[in-house]
C-alpha cells in the first residue's frame, strides 16, 4: 500500500528560461521542457556544448528560481549534487568536508564510502593536497554520504583523462547499484550517458527543448563498441528526425 | 635574523650619537631611558598605566572589529545595505580622529565609556571597509554548495564564509591594532587621569623626554610582544591548510 501523500517522483515542467542580455534583450535558453523520472531511475541529459543542461540542473537543483514552470522533488527533496568542478571547502579535511555536507552520515557508513571510492587514505588530506581524480572522488563521496532523494550531477568527469574517466564511471556506477537513487545526470558524453542512464532525453540547441527520450536496454553493464555504434545511430536518426 | 639585530644595534647607535650631539635634556641616551623603564617598574606606576592603556586597547579593539565586521560582511552581501551604509562609511572615515574624540568628551562627558567609544568609532569604518570588500569576493560556487546541501546558518558561516573571510580579518586586525593603541594614547592625554598617553602628557608639561621616551618603548615592547605570540600563531594556525613549499 503506497501513502498517497508520499511523492518519489521527480517532476519538472518548465514553460521557458530566460536570460537578460547585456544589451537588453532576453534571451531564451530553455523551452517548454517536461519530463518525469521515477524512483530510482538514472537519465542522462544529452546535449552540445552551451544547450541549456546545466541551467536546467540548476533549476531543478533550486539555485536558479527565476524560470516560468514548476519542479517537484522527491519526498524529502534531499539532495545529493556533483558540480564541474569539485567545489570542496579547501580549509577542511576530505572528512569533514563529507560530514558537513551530512551531518547525519554514520561512522560505519562512511567507512563504506571511502573504501569504495578508495579514499581510506585521504581522509585527513586537505583539498589542495589532492589530485583533480581524487577531489572528484571526494565529491562524489560527499553527494552520496548525504543519502539523497534525487542525485545531481553536472558533467561529473570532464577534465579528466579517459582511463580515469571511465574508472571513475565504474566506481558510479556501481554505487547507484548498491543504493538506487533517483539520478539527473548531465552530460556530452554518450558514452558516459550509456553507461550510467537507463534513459537518454537528448536536448536541441537554444532555446533547449527534448528532442527525443531513448531508453537504454541494460544501463550499467559493459556494452560492446557494436552495441554503442547501434546506439549511436539510433541517436542520429532520432536528431535528423526531429530537425526535419 | 643577523641582519636586523645588526639593524637593530644601528638604531640604538644612531640614538646615542644623537643624544651626544643634542644633550641629555632635548635626547637623554638609551641607557637613561632604560634605567627610568626600571623606576617606573619599580615604582608600579608602569604597570598599573600600561594596563589601564591595555585594557582600553582591547576593549575599543574587539568592540570595533565585531561591529566592523557583521556590518561590513551585511555591506558586502547586500546591495540596499551597501547603498544606504556607504555615504555614513564615507563621513566617518573622514572625520579626523580628533574631532571624534573631542565631541565624545563634550557630549558624554570625562568618562571612560566615552574614551573607549571614540577610539571604536575611529577604527570602526576602517575595519567595516576592508571586511567589505572581503565579502564582495566570497566565492558564489561554494554559496551554491552549500545551498544545494542545505547547510544551516551556523555550519555555513563557520566553515564557509569565515575561512574566506580570514585573510581580510587579519589585515583589519593588524592594522587595527596600532591604530587603535595610538588613538587610546591621545584619548587619554586629553580626558584620563592614567595610562600611557596621560603619563606621557605629564611628561610634556614637565619637559621630561627621558620618561616620553621610557613610556614609548615599554609601550612598542608589550605590542611587539601580542604580535609575535598572540597574532602571528594565529595566522600560523587558520593558514594551516594552505599547501606548503616542498
Amino acid at each position: 500500500m503506497s501513502p498517497a501523500g508520499a511523492r518519489s517522483r521527480l517532476d519538472v515542467k518548465i514553460k521557458q528560461k530566460c536570460f537578460r542580455a547585456a544589451s537588453g534583450g532576453k534571451l531564451q535558453v530553455l523551452g517548454e521542457l517536461a519530463f518525469s523520472l521515477g524512483s530510482g531511475q538514472v537519465a542522462a541529459v544529452v546535449g552540445p556544448s552551451g544547450c541549456g543542461k546545466t541551467t536546467l540542473l540548476r533549476i531543478v537543483a533550486g539555485l536558479d528560481l527565476d524560470f516560468e514552470g514548476d519542479v517537484a522533488l522527491p519526498a524529502h527533496g534531499r539532495l545529493g549534487m556533483v558540480f564541474q568542478e569539485p567545489r570542496l571547502l579547501p580549509w577542511r579535511t576530505v572528512e569533514q568536508n563529507v560530514r558537513l555536507a551530512a551531518p547525519q552520515a554514520t561512522d560505519a557508513g562512511l567507512d563504506t564510502l571511502f573504501q569504495t571510492l578508495g579514499l581510506g587514505a585521504h581522509r585527513d588530506h586537505y583539498p589542495g593536497e589532492l589530485s583533480l581524480g581524487l577531489a572528484r572522488r571526494v565529491a562524489l563521496a560527499r553527494a552520496f554520504a548525504v543519502e539523497p532523494d534525487l542525485l545531481l550531477l553536472d558533467e561529473p568527469f570532464v577534465s579528466l583523462d579517459d582511463a580515469l574517466a571511465a574508472r571513475l564511471r565504474e566506481e558510479l556506477a556501481e554505487l547507484v547499484n548498491r543504493r538506487p537513487v533517483t539520478t539527473l545526470l548531465v552530460t556530452h558524453n554518450l558514452e558516459e550517458a550509456v553507461g550510467l542512464a537507463d534513459r537518454l532525453l537528448l536536448l536541441s540547441v537554444s532555446p533547449a527543448l527534448i528532442l527525443a527520450d531513448v531508453p537504454v536496454a541494460r544501463p550499467r553493464e559493459a556494452h560492446t563498441a557494436a552495441e554503442l555504434e547501434t546506439l549511436r545511430n539510433e541517436i542520429a536518426r532520432r536528431l535528423n528526425q526531429a530537425f526535419h | 635574523m643577523g641582519v636586523r639585530l645588526a639593524s637593530l644595534a644601528l638604531l640604538i647607535a644612531a640614538w646615542y650619537a644623537g643624544s651626544q650631539l643634542a644633550g641629555a635634556r632635548l635626547l637623554p641616551d638609551p641607557q637613561a631611558v632604560a634605567l627610568a623603564i626600571v623606576d617606573e617598574a619599580r615604582s608600579g606606576a608602569l604597570a598599573l598605566n600600561l594596563g589601564a592603556t591595555l585594557a582600553r586597547v582591547a576593549v575599543a579593539f574587539i568592540l570595533a572589529m565585531a561591529l566592523g565586521s557583521v556590518i561590513g560582511l551585511i555591506m558586502g552581501r547586500s546591495r540596499i545595505a551597501d547603498q544606504l551604509g556607504d555615504p555614513w562609511l564615507i563621513v566617518l572615515l573622514n572625520l579626523p580622529a580628533l574631532v571624534i574624540i573631542v565631541l565624545a568628551y563634550v557630549w558624554a562627558g570625562l568618562t571612560e565609556t566615552a574614551a573607549i567609544a571614540a577610539v571604536a568609532l575611529n577604527k570602526l569604518p576602517i575595519a567595516t571597509v576592508t571586511v567589505r570588500e572581503g565579502a564582495r569576493s566570497l566565492d558564489h560556487a561554494l554559496d551554491d554548495m552549500a545551498q544545494v546541501f542545505r547547510m544551516g546558518a551556523w555550519t555555513r558561516l563557520r566553515h564557509v564564509i569565515l575561512p574566506q573571510l580570514a585573510p581580510y580579518l587579519a589585515a583589519a586586525a593588524r592594522s587595527g591594532l596600532s591604530l587603535v593603541w595610538k588613538i587610546v594614547l591621545i584619548v587619554e592625554l586629553l580626558g584620563r587621569p592614567n595610562g600611557v598617553g596621560f603619563e606621557i602628557g605629564v611628561a610634556f608639561q614637565l619637559f621630561d623626554v627621558t620618561r616620553i621616551l621610557a613610556y614609548a618603548l615599554a609601550f612598542i615592547a608589550v605590542m611587539l610582544a601580542i604580535e609575535t605570540f598572540l597574532v602571528q600563531p594565529l595566522e600560523r594556525h587558520v593558514a594551516r591548510w594552505r599547501p606548503k613549499p616542498a
